[in-house]
């Protein structure tokens, strides 16, 4: 079950590359195994983060101050395509961060958020470039405010944009809601679903048996 | 008043909802849920730790793919490999689902398994945690990838909440050149329209050159829909969809099949259907399509050259080109053609169909595996492996130098440590050459079945038309 998410007051580390994949926020030997929760952390954009002999890149950003303690991403077009690994979600999350901020996301990363108490936000590309702007005039140093409620969020330089989301997410982030509990309180109506389909679509139910 | 034509997605989803939740979102229905190695036992894990059980198991099919070694054998899987296919069988079994287990036919990469068995059908809601799950839409079905969290979702209702998406057409029009394949037709249209293009959109493929393609090609066309950045891609069934799908395992049957047929007849989108965005691709201007860079956006005609970050004015376009090069170890400017490579993979839920292998099979036959380059032949299916055998497709590869290996996934996400060596360069039939994708600091290249045998003989990326026969 996810955490509420209400505000949040942070440091934001910008990643502005289009198109950073699910595959670079976690490589897939990472995720091969049940009992991977709370070991993701340290490998979340692995391949960016550390050189090959294993050592830090100073370079790559949420290896510099104030950056490390970052709780929000300012992301580029695309965020999270790809794979629909729920890992990336995770690594992020364990990583601390709690929100993404950018202009389009992957569309399975996107539900993927939700699904964990991360709040995706999406504003248009010259906010986001504006964001980045601040963020770097400051080096860091000014926070990003985000109030779900409000549907508001607050630049370094104290802007305030507000931003689109669909009321069901954000109920469903405001109060951490169980999606499944909350499916299987309608099971009647799915069982009736299902009873009429088996007359509409008896093909698709084996009409009962599976060969 | 006349009732506006309708698409195929909007039929489909509306058969589909049990209920609105919201003005654009709805619980679905789930007609198909396909398990792998690397998610299935933790769904179902998951759901048992919460004092649930699996909703229909009947619907719920599952086979290892992703992990397990594709060595003759299965040798060298790794062990987490052999712990997930483990907990996969026992959970299967303790939940009632019909598992595909290796050495059986009907085991294989799951978005192949799902056309081959029957279990894919034309308006059928199929899920599957794995983003190339928009693969079964070349059926005409409303496929799509899922998270975890949604897994779980699925195992424990049978159905899933999801926003309706956007709708786009994509027509194919004209007649396809020789030596041009699916691969290179959604290639071309992913070059075209970027990584993000299909973003938040259902795609619906159409056209002329759509209707010519066999099945396999609309799966590998459908395959790549995630790689525009479109969880949905679909081709309306027509009579050689269904007559792909007849006789097949889990299809209908009988009086079953009729009545089935004449559903799925109805389910193309009407004549004045409204798509929120059109895209024409004329399929004549098609050459073969190599991937250069590390998105699969990143993408040439063969006879084209490397980008060079130096011509573009946007500095932030620069320095995304000036990353996919020096990750790539390419020089701007240079042709594509000609570029020496280390390893040849052709497999992967986009290009392991017995028609991949054949293609391939064309180009490799009589010819021999260039000095240094390793190559391997990974059939998408149990039955796909024992077609091509029955064919005398693993001679000729072979013969030829080839690797014939084990169905599964392997090289594409090089999930059970099957991987391209650090820096050493791949042509690969997959779906994605991000960075590490096959491996730590591994370099891909994406290009269809016939282009990665060029290339495997050729010892470097070739222009297949010149080694046809």
């Amino acid at each position: 079950m996810p955490k509420p998410f209400g505000t949040l007051t942070a440091v934001a580390a910008p990643i502005m590359r289009s198109n950073i994949d699910t595959d670079v926020i976690i490589r897939i030997e990472r995720l091969v195994g049940n009992g991977i929760r709370g070991s993701l952390g340290k490998w979340a954009f692995g391949s960016l983060r550390y050189l090959p002999d294993g050592s830090e890149n100073p370079e790559f950003i949420l290896n510099r101050a104030p950056y490390r303690e970052a709780e929000i991403l300012v992301t580029g077009p695309n965020f999270g395509c790809g794979s629909s690994r729920e890992g990336a979600v995770w690594a992020l999350q364990e990583r601390g961060i709690r929100a993404v901020i950018g202009s389009s996301f992957g569309d399975i990363f996107f539900a993927n958020c939700f699904q964990n108490g991360i709040l995706p936000v999406v504003v248009d590309k010259a906010i986001v470039d504006g964001l980045a702007a601040e963020i770097e005039l400051t080096q860091g140093a000014g926070r990003i405010g985000i109030d779900l409620e409000a549907q508001t969020i607050t630049s370094p330089m104290g802007k305030t944009h507000h931003f689109e989301i669909d009321p069901r997410r954000r109920a469903g982030l405001l109060e951490g809601l169980d999606e499944v509990a909350l499916t299987l309180q309608r099971d009647d109506e799915i069982r009736a679903f299902q009873a009429a389909d088996r007359n509409q679509r008896p093909w698709i139910h084996f009409a009962g048996k599976q060969p | 008043m006349e009732q506006p034509g309708r698409t195929m997605l909007a039929k489909i989803w509306d058969q589909h909802v049990i209920a609105h939740v919201s003005d654009d979102t709805d619980l679905l229905h789930v007609d198909r849920h396909l398990l792998h190695d690397l998610g299935g036992s933790r769904g179902l894990l998951d759901l048992k730790s919460r004092g649930l059980t699996v909703h229909n198991p009947e619907l719920t099919f599952a086979t290892p793919d992703h992990a397990i070694s594709t060595a003759q054998g299965r040798a060298g899987t790794i062990k987490i490999g052999l712990e997930l296919l483990a907990a996969l069988r026992v959970e299967t079994t303790a939940s009632g689902i019909r598992l595909f287990d290796i050495d059986e036919p009907g085991q294989g990469i799951v978005h192949v398994i799902g056309p081959e068995l029957g279990l894919s059908l034309p308006g059928c809601l199929i899920v599957c945690g794995d983003s190339h799950t928009c693969t079964h839409g070349g059926l005409g079905a409303l496929a799509f990838g899922i998270g975890s969290s949604e897994l779980t979702h699925v195992l424990a209702t049978q159905a899933l909440i999801q926003r309706r998406p956007k709708t786009m057409r994509v027509r194919f029009e004209g007649e396809l050149p020789p030596g041009i394949t699916a691969k290179d037709m959604i290639l071309a249209l992913i070059g075209h329209v970027g990584a993000a293009g299909g973003t938040g959109y259902a795609v619906e493929y159409a056209g002329s050159a759509i209707r010519d393609l066999p099945v396999e090609g609309r799966l590998t066309i459908c395959n790549l829909s995630i790689e525009l950045g479109a969880k949905i891609g679909m081709v309306a069934p027509d009579d050689k969809a269904f007559e792909y799908i007849r006789g097949r395992r889990y299809a209908p049957q009988g009086e079953m099949w009729a009545r089935a047929v004449e559903a799925w007849r109805r389910l193309p989108s009407d004549p004045g259907a409204v798509f929120d965005r059109e895209v024409v691709i004329d399929v004549a201007s098609i050459e073969p399509q190599v991937t250069w860079g590390i998105s699969p956006e990143h993408v040439i005609g063969i006879d084209g050259h490397i980008p060079d970050p130096q011509a573009t004015d946007d500095p932030e376009r620069r320095a995304a080109l000036q990353t996919a090069l020096d990750y790539m170890g390419l020089e701007a400017g240079a042709p594509i053609a000609g570029t020496p490579v280390d390893w040849v993979f052709i497999g992967s839920c986009t290009n392991s169909r017995l028609s991949d292998l054949r293609a391939a099979a064309e180009i490799a036959r009589g010819r021999k595996v260039a000095p240094g380059v390793r190559a391997w032949i990974v059939p998408g299916s149990e039955t796909v492996k024992r077609d091509a055998v029955a064919e005398g497709l693993d001679k000729i590869f072979t013969e030829a130098g080839f690797e014939w290996r084990e169905p599964g996934c392997s090289m594409c996400l090089a999930a059970n440590g099957e991987t391209v060596a650090p820096g050493q360069r791949s042509v690969s039939t997959s779906n994605r050459n991000f960075i590490g994708r096959q491996g730590p600091r591994a370099r891909t290249h994406l290009a269809s079945p016939a282009s990665a045998a060029a290339a495997a003989i050729a010892g470097a990326i070739a222009d297949v038309r010149t080694m046809e026969r």
